[in-house]
Parts: C-alpha cells; sequence; structure tokens
C-alpha cells in the first residue's frame, strides 16, 4: 500500500481496482465466508497472528463466538502449537498468518509437519490480486515458497470458489497421508463478497483419492509370511497413530495374537503399551540394544507405517540382511524408497491390521512355537544387558534419573509429552513410558529446535485439564521462548522441564565422538537466569541441583496450577547411548563410554549427518 | 548394480497455475533427472494437461519418480510407457541454416532425405521443419551443423501408446 501512494502508476490501478465489486444484499465478505467454511470443518481452535493482510479475517473472527483464537508470538510457534493441537486430538490443526513476514515465518513448522505427516491447514494473507508480482509491502511468493513444503497449496484469486478450496484443503490436508496445506488468501478477495452455499459433504476431489483399503490378495500373502515366522519382528511408526486410536488398539491386539516381538519408530511411540513384555523399546541410532539387533537378526520385518528413515536403517546394505519385508505404508512413495522390500503394501495401517487380525482369526494359523520360543531367548539375552543403565551418583543429576522420576510423578496422571530436539528428546524417548497414542508430541523428520513449548500450548489448548510437559533442553527452550507470553496470557499450565547441561548436548556429543572433542560453539554462553525468566512472564521457576531434591521438585511443579519452567542442572558430559554411529550397522552399536574408543567413526560414516 | 537408463514417463495433469512449478520443482528438489520435457493443454472439457518427461535412471528410481508425481495432489494419471507395452515417440525441430553455393544444396538435400520442411526460405538461409523421434532429430541437427548451422528450436518428446486404448 504504502509503494502504491508513492507511485502514481500503482495509484491509479490501486483506484481502478479499489471498487469493490457491487455487493447483493444477500452477499457475505470472502473473510466471513471463511470463518463459515472453517466452522463447517468443526474447526473450534485457530492459532495465529495478525497482519495488514489478513484484517479482513480478524474482523470477521471479532464478530463471532465459534471460533477461538489463539494469539501466539511469532508465527513458526502458530504452526507447531497446532500441530501439537492436531497430533493430541487427531482433528486438522488451523493456523492463521499475515502475508510476507508472516508466511515466510510459517514456513519452518509447515516443514515440520510435512515431514512427520501432521494434518494442518494454515492461512496465509497476500496483497491484493492487482499488486501480485509488483513487490508491494508485505509481499512473498507464498504459494512458490510453500510448494515444497506441503502436500498442496492455493492461492485464492475469487471469492466465489473461497469456501469450496477451504473445504477442498481441508479433505486433503487429512486423507491419505495427512499433512500441510496452505491457502494464500489476497486481502481483495477477502474484502470481495459472494454468497454463501454449505458444501455438499464429504468433499470429492476430482483427482486426489488416496487408496486407504489394502489389496486383498497382498494381505493374504503378508498373513502367510507372518505366520511361518520363525524369527519375526513388528516395526511400527507413525502410520500408526495418523490412522487414529483404533489402529493402535488392532495393532496390539494383532500383536498378542502373534506373541511376536515389537519395537515402534520415535513417531510410533505410544502405538503399543510400553509396559508391554513384548515390546522392545525404540529402534533406531539411539533405540535400544534389543530392538535394533531383533531387526537385524530377524527372519520377518512386519513394517506397518514407518518409512525406513536413515535414522532407523544405519547402513543401508546391512540393513535387517536376513529377513523378508513386509511394508504397509499409505503413501505409494514411501514403499521401495530407501529398502527394497518384499511384500509393498499400499493402505491405511488400521484397515491393513483389521484384514489382518480378520484373516488370522478366520484361518487360526499354527505358528512355530519352538522357533519363536528361541527368538524370544535370544531377545532376553539382549534385553539382559540393559542398554539403558546409568549409574545416579549423590552429586550431580543425570539427565536419565531426572526422566525416570519424572515418569514416577506423571505415570498415573493424564498427561500428554512434548519435546524439542536434541539429547533430551532421545532421553524422553528412551525413558518415559507411553502407553497410549496421541500422547507424544515430537519433531522426528524435520529435528526442529524450538518445537515442544508451542506445540505444548497447542496440546494444553485441546486438553486444558491434563498435565502437558515440554521436556526440553536449555539451548532448544530458548529458540521459541517468546511463547511464555502465549502460555501467561491464556493461563495455560504447561510445565517446561529443562535438562540443562549448559551445552546443545547433542551436538556436543557429536563433537566428542567424531571431531576430537573440539567443542566448537557448542557451548552454551550467557544462559538467562530460567527462574527469573519465567517470573518475568508471569509463570512459576524452580531450580534443582541435588539429585535428593529432584523428587520435592518434580511434585511442586505439577501442584502449580499455572505455567512452570523447572531448570534442572544435569551433568555436563552425559551422552545419550546407546547410539549407532552414522554410517554403522544396526549390530555396530556404542553401549556407552567404554566402548567408543574401541571403535572410531569411519570417515564415510562422518559424512552422514 | 542397477543400470540406468531411459523412460518416457506421460502424466495427465489440471491445467492449473502452478502445475508445472509443482512437477518440475519436485524433480529438481529430490535429484531427478529431466532429458525432455513437453507440457500443453489436451483436454479442453476437462481442462487437463498431458506432461511428457523424458528421465534416466535405474529402475528403483524410475519407480520413486513415478510414485511421487503420483502423490501430487492435481495429478491424475502417471504412466510409464517405456515400461507399460509399445509406444511410439515424436519430436519436432526447427532448423535455421544459413549459407550459399554447394553448402546450401547440400543442406537443401539432406532435409529432403529427413523428409524435413522448408518453412522460411531466404537467398542465404532456410528454416527446417522436421519430426522425428529424437535420434532421428539429433542426426539431422548434426549433420547441418557443417553445412552453416544457426539456431535450433526442438519441442522435446511427446509420445502415445500403440493401438486403441486410451488412458
Amino acid at each position: 500500500m504504502f509503494r502504491a501512494a508513492a507511485n502514481p502508476v500503482l495509484r491509479r490501478i490501486c483506484q481502478k481496482e479499489a471498487v469493490v465489486k457491487k455487493p447483493e444484499e444477500s452477499a457475505t465478505t470472502g473473510a466471513d465466508l471463511l470463518v463459515k467454511a472453517l466452522i463447517d470443518e468443526e474447526v473450534e481452535v485457530v492459532f495465529g497472528y495478525p497482519g495488514g493482510a489478513v484484517l479482513p479475517i480478524y474482523d470477521s473472527l471479532f464478530k463471532q463466538n465459534k471460533l477461538r483464537h489463539i494469539l501466539v508470538r511469532h508465527e513458526q510457534a502458530a504452526v507447531h502449537a497446532a500441530e501439537g493441537y492436531a497430533r493430541s486430538t487427531g482433528k486438522v490443526g488451523v493456523v492463521l498468518v499475515t502475508s510476507g513476514p508472516g508466511a515466510t515465518n510459517a514456513v519452518t513448522g509447515l516443514t515440520d509437519a510435512l515431514m512427520d505427516s501432521i494434518p494442518i491447514v494454515c492461512l496465509t494473507g497476500q496483497v491484493p490480486t492487482h499488486l501480485i508480482g509488483n513487490d508491494a509491502f508485505q509481499e512473498a511468493d507464498t504459494t512458490g515458497i510453500t510448494r515444497p513444503c506441503t502436500k498442496h497449496n492455493y492461492l485464492v484469486k475469487d471469492v466465489a470458489v473461497l469456501p469450496r478450496t477451504v473445504h477442498e484443503a481441508f479433505y486433503v490436508a487429512r486423507s491419505g497421508r495427512p499433512g500441510p496445506v496452505v491457502i494464500d488468501l489476497p486481502k481483495d478477495v477477502l474484502m470481495n463478497k459472494h454468497d454463501y452455499k454449505a458444501p455438499d459433504m464429504p468433499v470429492q476431489h476430482k483427482s486426489y483419492r488416496p487408496v486407504t483399503k489394502p489389496d486383498a490378495k497382498k494381505i493374504e500373502q503378508a498373513l502367510e509370511l507372518i505366520a511361518n515366522a520363525k524369527k519375526p519382528v513388528f516395526y511400527t511408526g507413525g502410520g500408526v497413530i495418523n490412522s487414529g486410536p483404533k489402529a493402535s488398539r488392532l495393532l496390539t491386539q494383532l500383536v498378542h495374537l502373534t506373541g511376536y516381538p515389537i519395537t515402534n519408530t520415535l513417531m510410533g511411540l505410544g502405538t503399543f503399551p510400553a509396559s508391554d513384555k513384548q515390546f522392545l523399546g525404540m529402534l533406531g541410532m539411539h533405540g535400544t540394544y534389543e530392538a535394533n539387533l531383533a531387526m537385524y537378526h530377524c527372519d520377518v520385518l512386519i513394517n506397518i507405517g514407518a518409512r525406513f528413515d536413515d535414522r532407523i536403517t544405519g547402513k543401508l546394505d546391512e540393513f535387517s540382511p536376513h529377513s523378508k519385508k513386509i511394508h504397509i505404508d499409505i503413501d505409494g512413495s514411501s514403499l521401495n524408497k530407501n529398502v527394497r522390500v518384499d511384500l509393498p503394501i499400499v493402505g491405511d495401517a488400521g484397515q491393513a491390521l483389521e484384514d489382518l487380525i480378520k484373516l488370522w482369526k478366520a484361518k487360526q494359523p499354527k505358528t512355530d512355537q519352538k522357533a519363536l520360543k528361541a527368538w524370544w531367548a535370544e531377545i532376553e539375552k539382549w534385553r539382559a544387558r540393559d542398554c539403558l543403565a546409568y549409574k545416579q551418583g549423590k552429586e550431580i543429576i543425570k539427565p536419565q534419573f531426572a526422566l525416570d522420576r519424572l515418569y514416577h510423578h506423571i505415570k498415573n496422571r493424564d498427561h500428554y509429552i512434548t519435546t524439542e530436539v536434541g539429547q533430551h528428546q532421545m532421553w524422553a524417548a528412551q525413558f518415559l513410558k507411553f502407553e497410549q497414542p496421541n500422547r507424544w508430541m515430537t519433531s522426528g523428520g524435520l529435528g526442529t529446535m524450538g518445537y515442544g513449548f508451542p506445540a505444548a500450548i497447542g496440546v494444553q489448548i485441546a486438553h486444558p485439564e491434563a498435565l502437558v510437559i515440554d521436556v526440553a533442553g536449555e539451548a532448544s527452550i530458548m529458540m521459541n521462548i517468546q511463547e511464555l507470553s502465549t502460555a501467561a496470557q491464556y493461563r495455560l499450565p504447561v510445565k517446561i522441564f529443562i535438562l540443562n547441561n549448559q551445552y546443545m548436548g547433542m551436538v556436543r556429543q557429536w563433537q566428542e565422538l567424531l571431531h576430537g572433542g573440539r567443542y566448537s560453539e557448542s557451548y552454551s554462553e550467557a544462559l538467562p537466569d530460567f527462574v527469573k525468566l519465567a517470573d518475568a512472564f508471569g509463570a512459576k521457576g524452580l531450580r534443582c541441583h541435588e539429585p535428593s531434591k529432584l523428587d520435592d521438585t518434580i511434585k511442586e511443579m505439577i501442584a502449580i496450577k499455572g505455567p512452570v519452567i523447572v531448570d534442572v542442572a544435569v551433568d555436563k558430559t552425559e551422552n545419550c547411548f546407546p547410539m549407532i554411529p552414522s554410517g554403522a550397522a544396526h549390530y555396530d552399536m556404542l553401549l556407552g563410554p567404554e566402548d567408543r574408543a574401541a571403535r572410531p567413526v569411519s570417515e564415510e560414516g562422518m559424512v552422514l549427518v | 548394480m542397477e543400470v540406468a537408463s531411459s523412460h518416457t514417463i506421460s502424466v495427465l495433469v489440471d491445467n492449473e497455475p502452478g502445475i508445472l512449478a509443482r512437477v518440475v520443482g519436485l524433480f529438481s528438489g529430490r535429484g531427478y533427472n529431466i532429458e525432455s520435457l513437453t507440457v500443453a493443454l489436451t483436454d479442453v472439457k476437462e481442462n487437463l494437461s498431458r506432461i511428457t518427461i523424458v528421465t534416466a535412471g535405474t529402475p528403483m528410481v524410475v519407480e520413486q519418480i513415478k510414485a511421487q508425481l503420483d502423490r501430487l495432489v492435481p495429478v491424475h494419471k502417471v504412466h510409464d510407457l517405456t515400461l507399460e507395452g509399445p509406444h511410439i515417440e515424436r519430436e519436432l525441430a526447427l532448423v535455421k541454416v544459413k549459407g550459399t553455393g554447394e553448402k546450401r544444396v547440400e543442406a537443401l538435400r539432406l532435409a529432403d532425405v529427413f523428409r524435413a520442411k522448408v518453412i522460411d526460405a531466404k537467398t542465404d538461409s532456410f528454416v527446417f521443419e522436421v519430426t522425428g523421434t529424437s535420434d532421428k532429430v539429433r542426426t539431422f541437427v548434426e549433420l547441418m551443423s557443417s553445412l552453416g548451422l544457426v539456431d535450433v528450436g526442438r519441442t522435446g518428446t511427446v509420445a502415445m501408446t500403440r493401438g486403441g486404448e486410451a488412458f
């Protein structure tokens, strides 16, 4: 707009275009249509931040009270909060940001949602259509920028198609493999008027119809392989969670029916109760010894809703070399992407599990009990190594101990955990137990520091009564610390549990293991006083240095009604084990500091991340 | 070791703004090759465009390319013509040649052999239109290079299955 005023040609264009289309009596503005469409989609909460281009939408929001708007303090946090909301409820998270910097700030969150398959609809403001391409004030090529980091995006150029676009966006975001969808909304489209027509639900998309029902023949083949396995292992991931809580119940049922061991990916924690004897813990780079060795030695690998990510496979040509691999995934492009599988099946995890259980019950297959007994005996031997063991002394708190105690105090409460990214994240995955799906929110694919706190805010909005804890590191938490203001505004009793080792711990660990202990820039110099920081934002700050006082601190944290930051000073030098060094195979795990000297990381491994 | 080979992929997409950017972005973002790419509106009623891409990769990579294309929301159909039975491929090129005397005569003679049409003529130049497989077009251009070649414009490959079936 500033440019338009300065430039006579543009000013003329503006004046000409500024004549808003003649409104019909019953017609509604684009902004009102948008809000109506959101309500039709049963949206209850929008996470956002206002700005010039979206003022009409904020005006519409002001005039109604069905949609609740949560004002964040940075657009990236709006997307993470919506992710937390979506992951803990199974609904689509909705974000509203302005044009230009509002949209570009949202990009990290969108990429995060894309990598972790989280359904998000992100509404971005845009300069009026006649100014698009003119380098107008707060203009960015939002559809161009977000094309590779969304599942799909739209630029709405005509108010007539606005409601339809919104409904299509929700359909695309939640169907198939979920993901983020951006709708870019020029300001004139929001001001123009059009009649409202309620949509025909469900929306029929002309080209996007993901396959959810797996091929019956392939399910039969899968069952055959599963039933005849001698050393089987289930390997399940976020796809089971995305399929809905029923899929996790079905998975638990199938695993119990077969009596086979199961391991979860970072994203899949909670799909199978962690306290169950058949659970081997998480697998992958910081997974358990038993889970990774089971993957290496198994003869049938049953992957449901996981994607053979490089954190899971380690060295590709030595990944589970003796197994027949079944891979069930709703996204056909995940099949045979990293690892060649013997039986690729496109379909929804829940549907596939339902079919498998039905068939299992109908056929009542006899599994090889003798072989399975031997397999479990082998697994128990690995388990007996107790790969997550640590030694807690009297002086310094071990981060593992802090999480053990945290879990002890929350396990009988209705709780949700989010994390930032780094060592604390891996320890949380190892030491907190997840009995149900949708209780664990962490940035898996993108590894976004600063994810956990805003995500916790989103979770708390969805579950006001629950205990929501962001397990954080002192470096990560600084990346979205401004959201303390949001927590204060909405009186959200989110707990931030900082494992403070004064280092970017995972960076420090890699520098120790791979770069000769040259701790380049990984020391957290000039940290704030987190207790005073909490105080400044109207939250409560607690600090704990001594192992003996940890229990009381955690109890106090839980008892406080409002937001709390707990600054737990932990061992600065502790490393996260077990660890498969990058480029190594599953059997080549470092179990503790003693293992390190014996096996230096290879040159090839150093190139990998 | 899997060997890389050339594949012609036909993609039917909604004719909407940004669709080409989506397809091209997918190829560059994931590190796939594009040997040639053609796109035009082919179904006015349904507003669909056909994109024909010639790409090269190992069987696993080509399978990935198809799966990734299929995943794009505005994509209706993806077919690997190279794998899915007999098909025909054609390319068109405009070739400008400048010269006089024996070279000019020779260019015209070769054009005749290749069934290239003269679509512009001046006393010292021709523009030829040549159609055929990419190999034929390439050969023609190579021959012209010693006869006063000035400019070449190529469409890239378009392709279709043989027989009466549509897809």
